[in-house]
């Protein structure tokens, strides 16, 4: 059986997933706009580190890294409800989700 | 398949559910001290049974249980279990007293203790996910207080973020390695004389995770927000057990898998080590809210602790967990006296409310000056032997600069530590604060009397800790 991996080798794979891990953690530290953006970036991070995971896994022909995909779907769900729930608690009390307005304590 | 090895996680874990299921079924009001209650008792049998479980590696090597790991463990849930009777005054009088609080810290120390018994990279992402996931939610559980959910905010967004750069970084190590056990990486990296750099950048990724989790400098930014915002008594237990853990894994990976090339990361670890303490000790000087400054002071003490890993021997290791034990005691003490910090039923964390709580309360006062003295790590207290050892280890391992800074910054620290003995016995008194609750005059005379009479249990914790990081250096 011949496959992708074979064909096209393990770059590209890896060049998409630090692609994506760069595109989250600029999405975290320069987006100045939303909160909720940054939910998204955090997903994107998590994302990219999965694809390497199965890309390895793929090319070693070693299932734990396909069995450690699936661990961390479950994780980044459990995450981004926990994140959900904090915004709208934050949301409550202040009003807006603003980046810029996350400043009650300083210093 | 030995599963008994894991018998203390299943006990706890079934536990948990057990006890959300009584929170449930019982009325609002009364569940949250039964539901306390039943946590601590669960953390103690808990203990009883991670000091009885036996040597070995378990669940096709994912899991490791040995004198380390033991060490960890009990410590994680000592922690927890202090920091769950600081909440039972304070969350009735902040109106967190709900059931879920207790089986949230229950879990985080499940997180923590699956952690410290880690053989396998992704056992180490789960239980370091399970530890934060409900620490996130401890941290905004005043959830009409702004500061809290501010508090939840901040910690959720930057710890998800270095939870996954570590993520990011096991991937990279898994695929250089082909294995994500720990016994195979130590393989694959004793085998080849020059590292794949993919390995390498693997690597430095989960020691900046880890490093996040720890707060250490220049990954501590979160710290001090948090730690203000936070409720007292989650402040109280993420200063605990979740560092243990950190530290637990921290060292466990160090020395074993990636512990034929400590050499090449042996600087890294001394640089955030003095960066962490020096930091710690100047940042905390002008600070005038005493959460900010037990922030600050706790990156100081994670950096005094990490140069037992820097020094990379089992002495240094030995340093290192004598030097957690006594931080652990000290600071649940000194959370104690924050705790009990309210004026008119308000909790007010101002340094300058302390003044003339030499008057107005002298055992509280007394029992705060010691732990402030045995951090700032005067003789005979408990600080000073934890000190001691990790100095003594950098020393013999011939690490003389690291050993300097050290020394130099505790004498730097301990003016803000002093300074707050200066307020509490000597300036002008500020109107009375209330009269702690029980529970918090108990922990605090407790851990005051621990720390006090620290030499007296020096030998056998010392002893424990050998034997923990021989485990380790086998």
């Amino acid at each position: 059986m011949n496959s992708p991996i074979e064909a096209i080798g393990l770059t590209p794979y890896l060049g998409i997933g630090a692609i994506l891990l760069v595109l989250g953690v600029f999405g975290i530290f320069l987006n100045r706009k939303n909160v909720i953006i940054i939910l998204m970036s955090i997903e994107l991070i998590l994302l990219s580190a999965n694809i390497n995971f199965v890309a390895f896994s793929a090319a070693t022909g070693d299932l734990s890294g396909q069995v450690m995909t699936l661990f961390v779907l479950t994780i980044a769900a459990a995450e981004s409800a926990i994140g959900l729930a904090i915004v709208t608690v934050y949301f409550r009390n202040r009003g807006s989700i603003e980046v810029d307005d996350i400043t009650m304590m300083k210093g | 398949m030995n599963w008994t090895l894991a018998l203390p996680e299943i006990v706890l874990a079934l536990s948990g559910l057990v006890i959300l299921l009584a929170g449930v079924m019982q009325k609002r009001g009364q569940a949250f001290f039964s539901c306390t209650m039943m946590t601590l008792f669960a953390l103690v049998v808990t203990a009883a049974l991670v000091v009885l479980s036996p040597d070995g590696t378990g669940y096709s090597h994912v899991f490791i249980n040995d004198g380390f790991a033991r060490f960890m463990k009990v410590l994680a849930l000592a922690g927890a279990a202090l920091s769950l009777v600081l909440g039972i005054g304070y969350a009735r009088e902040m109106e967190i007293d709900k059931f879920e609080f207790p089986v949230l810290v229950l879990f985080s120390t499940l997180g923590a203790m699956i952690m410290a018994s880690s053989g396998n990279l992704m056992t180490l992402f789960v239980g370091l996910e399970l530890s934060s996931l409900s620490i996130y939610i401890l941290c905004a559980f005043a959830r009409d207080q702004v500061t809290a959910a501010e508090a939840g905010l901040k910690y959720f967004v930057l710890g998800s973020l270095a939870s996954g750069i570590l993520l990011y970084g096991i991937s990279l190590a898994y695929g250089f390695a082909g294995t994500l056990d720990y016994a195979g990486l130590q393989q694959a990296v004793r085998g080849s004389a020059v590292l794949p750099a993919g390995l390498m950048v693997g690597i430095v990724f989960v020691l900046v995770g880890l490093c996040f989790k720890l707060s250490m400098v220049p990954f501590h930014m979160w710290t001090p927000d948090v730690y203000q915002g936070a409720p007292t008594s989650v402040t109280a237990y993420m200063a605990g057990a979740p560092k243990i853990a950190a530290f637990a894994v921290l060292l466990r990976v160090m020395a074993g898998p990636f512990g034929s090339m400590a050499h090449q990361w042996q600087l890294l670890i001394e640089v955030v080590s003095a960066a962490s303490m020096v930091f710690g000790a100047l940042a905390a000087i002008p600070q005038g809210n005493i959460k900010r400054l037990m922030a600050y002071s706790s990156i100081g003490h994670m950096g005094y602790a990490m140069i037992g890993l820097a020094a990379g021997t089992a002495e240094g290791t030995r340093g290192t967990l004598v030097y957690l034990v006594t931080y652990l005691f000290m600071n649940v003490g000194a959370f104690a006296g924050i705790v009990a910090m309210r004026r008119k039923g308000r909790a007010v964390s101002r340094i300058s409310d302390l003044a003339g709580l030499g008057r107005s309360d002298p055992g509280m006062a007394l029992a705060m000056a010691v732990f402030m003295f045995s951090m700032a790590g005067a003789p005979p207290l408990a600080g000073f032997f934890g000190k001691l050892m990790v100095f003594y280890a950098a020393i013999n391992a011939q690490l003389y600069g690291l050993a300097a800074i050290g020394i130099i910054s505790s004498v730097i620290g301990a003016y803000y530590y002093i300074r707050i003995v200066k307020i509490m016995f000597f300036d002008a008194a500020a109107p009375a604060l209330d009269r702690a609750p029980v529970s918090v005059s108990f922990v605090s005379v407790g851990m005051g009397l621990v720390t006090v009479f620290f030499i007296v249990a020096l030998g056998p914790v010392a002893t424990a800790a050998q034997a923990a990081a021989a485990a380790l250096f086998r």
